[in-house]
């Protein structure tokens, strides 16, 4: 059991979880007091002990799967056997019924025990027909290297789940009088009992693999990356909501983690006329030096976005995450632009809802002036134009997108005029940095001007990058040339 | 009613649900190792469902006391550990004049002139306590440090004093709203527990035990349809405690079927926000028709 548990803890920290060794040794002391046959205990005792953070447990859900749930649990446990053998005649039954013989089912036997299974909302019966099914139609051949979705697409495809909860739906309306709501309901339960399908293939046919392949090959090929190391312009529409829930805390967790650095950040100057009424009472020695208060520079923000389709959830993110942290700035004024420029500043702020922010950026503000493909050469041209005036010496001045100009003119000389007048230049791009400068984007031009280019593809880049541009910076404002 | 651990999980779910707190196996699971394994357990989940209810029917169930420490920003260390009674020490000073300097400071650092706050009480405590710390995401991350001496060794240290040993472990429970994350060092020293929204079975159980007269088709359709609502992208999705609410609601209007416009009638029961509220009525009413 021990190497099986250090394995494990190897795994997770191979997928990113952070294991310590106190955390490591609270597993191994929690496994003396759970019963080892039952899963659901042993999931419960690894993951109390082993992952701190919810963000992590979908990570741990599929190791635990691959190490524990997939190992053959029939075999020393008789109720289980029991009821598998039960399900097993609950599915010759239906065979039977059908008219079909024992050992080898065809199709329709299978969807037929899958409808009744979905309909009676009978567990066992669907776990038996989940074996079977991956035993003949996911012609799984041991050694072969594909992964599982693979054959999970090839059991899909002949057990038709879909039909299936259009004729269960309508099978139940036919039985009594449904009313909207409760029709509503219904499919939508009855599309989480497809869904729970789902995942027993999917589990089945791991615990298939694992046999084949042992644990540690079958881990590897299912590590996916932690939400925040999710590609921020690829994301899923799953992995955008968990970004979604993740940010929040976050951004809570920078703002306090800024304004503790910037208090510690350094002394104030001497402050003579308080050390001099301090000096009367040691008799006109200055002892006890007095100082002023810092009063750490609070860096005036503009947020340059760029909205179109390819990088406008990058985009998103950045100016969430600015906005929560904006008490850290003079001010905050953002720019949304596509192939041209307006402010938005007032679209964003507390309690906004930021989706339906971005609904007005499409629909209010002024962002696309020709063809809707991004044009950096002209929006830095229109910035500098109306709001060249506004930017300072005190000004920051933050970028994000991925400079792929579609073959524009960069107007190098904008975006220079912007950047002798700000104090700092930042540029985030979301792309890898090994394509910069390929295909259209016009990246290397635009670098040599900036104070710090910055690859950002994930919430950890992202978050790192905030931190710094919000601290205090020692280095002298630019003057003009 | 007893004040020795509990042999296994199922008794543990068994003993919480006879005093009305319903686990799934996962919570009575991981209650079960902190009694054996003497940790305290840190409980995460979103607001009202039944976190602080946790530590508090726990308590119930070993007979303890609850002791509870609710964080809030700008706690510190007099107001969670301990505290000189100075008052108290100032009018020793002034009784015992003449004494030798040596002999007051003995007299005026002992524990008569402490005030204990929860985390000392907890310690000090002679039977065994339930201690709560509610809400410890409140706190800044500087005072979760506060926290740490106590969470691991069940102590606390007092320069004028000494070290205090607990003498009966206390079980603690500490919860968080997840509005920030917690240190990782406070974290290593917890179990960690993260109950979400229970699953329809379990939230019609939970409403038929908390709302007595409750119909169990009224129940059923209740906790499907809060189901349904949950799986929403709202700013703030329906809490236990509001579907609870709302089922009172049900009840209390004597409604025996919840159809689509009674559910609309009585929405701002379970949402708080003016805009998931809208955007919910717009689903039920678009949603659902034939085809």
């Amino acid at each position: 059991m021990l190497a099986v548990l250090t394995g494990f803890i190897d795994e997770l920290r191979q997928a990113g979880i952070p294991v310590s060794m106190v955390e490591a040794l609270d597993a191994a002391a929690a496994l003396r007091h759970v019963d080892l046959a039952d899963r659901e205990a042993l999931r419960a005792a690894l993951g109390a002990t082993l992952v701190k953070n919810v963000r992590h447990f979908a990570a741990f859900e599929v190791a635990f799967e691959v190490y524990f749930g997939l190992r053959p649990r029939t075999a020393d446990d008789p109720e289980a056997a029991a009821r598998a053998a039960a399900a097993d005649s609950a599915l010759v039954g239906v065979a039977a019924a059908g008219g079909g013989a024992g050992g080898e089912f065809d199709d329709d036997v299978l969807s037929a025990a899958l409808y009744r299974a979905l309909r009676d909302q009978d567990d066992a019966l669907l776990q038996a027909v989940v074996r079977r099914a991956v035993e003949q139609l996911a012609g799984m051949e041991p050694g072969r290297p594909v992964g599982g979705t693979y054959y999970l697409y090839r059991v899909l495809r002949r057990l038709d789940a879909e039909a299936m909860a259009a004729r269960l739906l309508a099978e139940t309306e036919a039985e009594r009088e449904l009313g909207r709501l409760e029709r509503r309901l219904l499919r939508e339960e009855i599309e989480l009992r497809i869904e729970r399908f789902r995942e027993a293939l999917r589990t089945e046919i791991r615990r298939r693999l694992v046999a084949d392949r042992g644990p540690e090959a079958v881990a590897r090929t299912l590590r996916r990356p932690l939400i925040e190391d999710a590609d921020l312009v690829h994301a899923t529409r799953a992995e955008l909501a968990e970004i979604e829930q993740v940010l929040h805390p976050l951004a809570r967790k920078l703002g306090t983690r800024v304004a503790q650095r910037r208090r510690h950040g350094r002394a104030g100057r001497l402050d003579v006329r308080r050390t001099i009424r301090r000096s009367l009472s040691s008799g006109g020695v200055p002892v006890d030096p007095q100082f002023r208060k810092p009063r750490p520079s609070k860096p005036e923000l503009f947020v340059l976005a760029d909205v179109s389709g390819s990088v406008a959830t990058f985009a998103r993110f950045t100016m969430q995450l600015v906005y929560a942290i904006s008490h850290q700035f003079s001010r905050v004024r953002s720019f949304a632009f596509i192939d041209a420029i307006d402010e938005v500043t007032g679209y964003f702020g507390p309690g906004v809802d930021f989706t339906s922010a971005l609904d007005r950026i499409g629909s209010e503000a002024a962002v696309v002036w020709l063809d809707g493909h991004s044009d950096y050469g002209n929006a830095f041209g229109q910035f500098a134009e109306r709001y060249l005036p506004d930017v300072s010496p005190r000004s920051t001045v933050i970028v994000t997108g991925d400079a792929r100009s579609n073959y524009h003119d960069p107007n190098r000389g904008a975006f220079a005029e912007i950047a002798t007048a700000a104090r700092t230049v930042f540029w985030l791009n979301p792309e890898a940095s090994r394509y910069w400068d390929t295909g259209d984007s016009v990246m290397g031009s635009y670098a040599p001007l900036c104070d710090g280019v910055h690859e950002v593809r994930n919430l950890r880049q992202l978050a790192a990058f905030v931190e710094q541009a919000a601290l205090p910076t020692h280095r002298a404002m630019r003057r003009p040339a | 009613m007893t004040a020795v651990p509990l042999p296994g999980p199922q008794e543990v779910a068994e003993a919480l649900r006879h005093v009305g707190y319903l686990p799934d196996a996962r919570i009575a699971q991981v209650v079960f190792l902190a009694e054996r394994l003497d940790k305290p357990v840190l409980v995460e989940g979103p607001a009202g469902v039944g976190k602080t209810e946790l530590a508090k029917a726990l308590a119930t169930v070993h007979g303890r006391r609850l002791v509870r420490l609710q964080c809030y920003e700008g706690l510190d260390e007099a107001k969670a550990l301990y505290e000189w009674n100075y008052r108290r020490q100032l009018l020793r000073l002034q009784a015992d004049q003449g004494k030798e300097w040596s002999e007051l400071e003995h007299d005026i650092f002992t524990e008569d002139f402490l005030l204990a706050r929860p985390l000392l009480e907890a310690i000090r405590s002679p039977e065994p306590v339930v201690l709560l710390v509610d809400e410890v995401d409140r706190v800044e991350v500087e005072t979760e440090a506060l926290l740490l001496e106590v969470l691991a060794d069940f102590q606390v240290t007092i320069p004028e004093l000494g070290t205090i040993t607990a003498t009966t472990r206390p079980l603690v429970v500490l919860t968080s709203n997840n509005t920030r994350e917690l240190s990782e060092a406070l974290k290593r020293r917890c179990l960690f527990l993260h109950i979400g929204y229970p699953d329809v079975a379990r939230e019609r159980e939970i409403l038929l035990t908390r709302v007595p007269d409750l119909p169990e088709v009224l129940a059923d359709q209740a906790a499907r349809l809060v189901r349904s609502i949950r799986s929403l992208p709202l700013r703030k999705p329906p809490s236990v405690s509001e579907s609870i609410d709302w089922a009172r609601t049900l009840l209390a209007l004597g409604i025996g079927d919840v159809d689509e416009s009674v559910a609309v009638d009585t929405l701002h029961v379970l949402l708080k926000y003016q805009a998931d509220i809208e955007q919910v009525a717009k689903e039920l009413e678009t949603t659902g028709a034939p085809g």
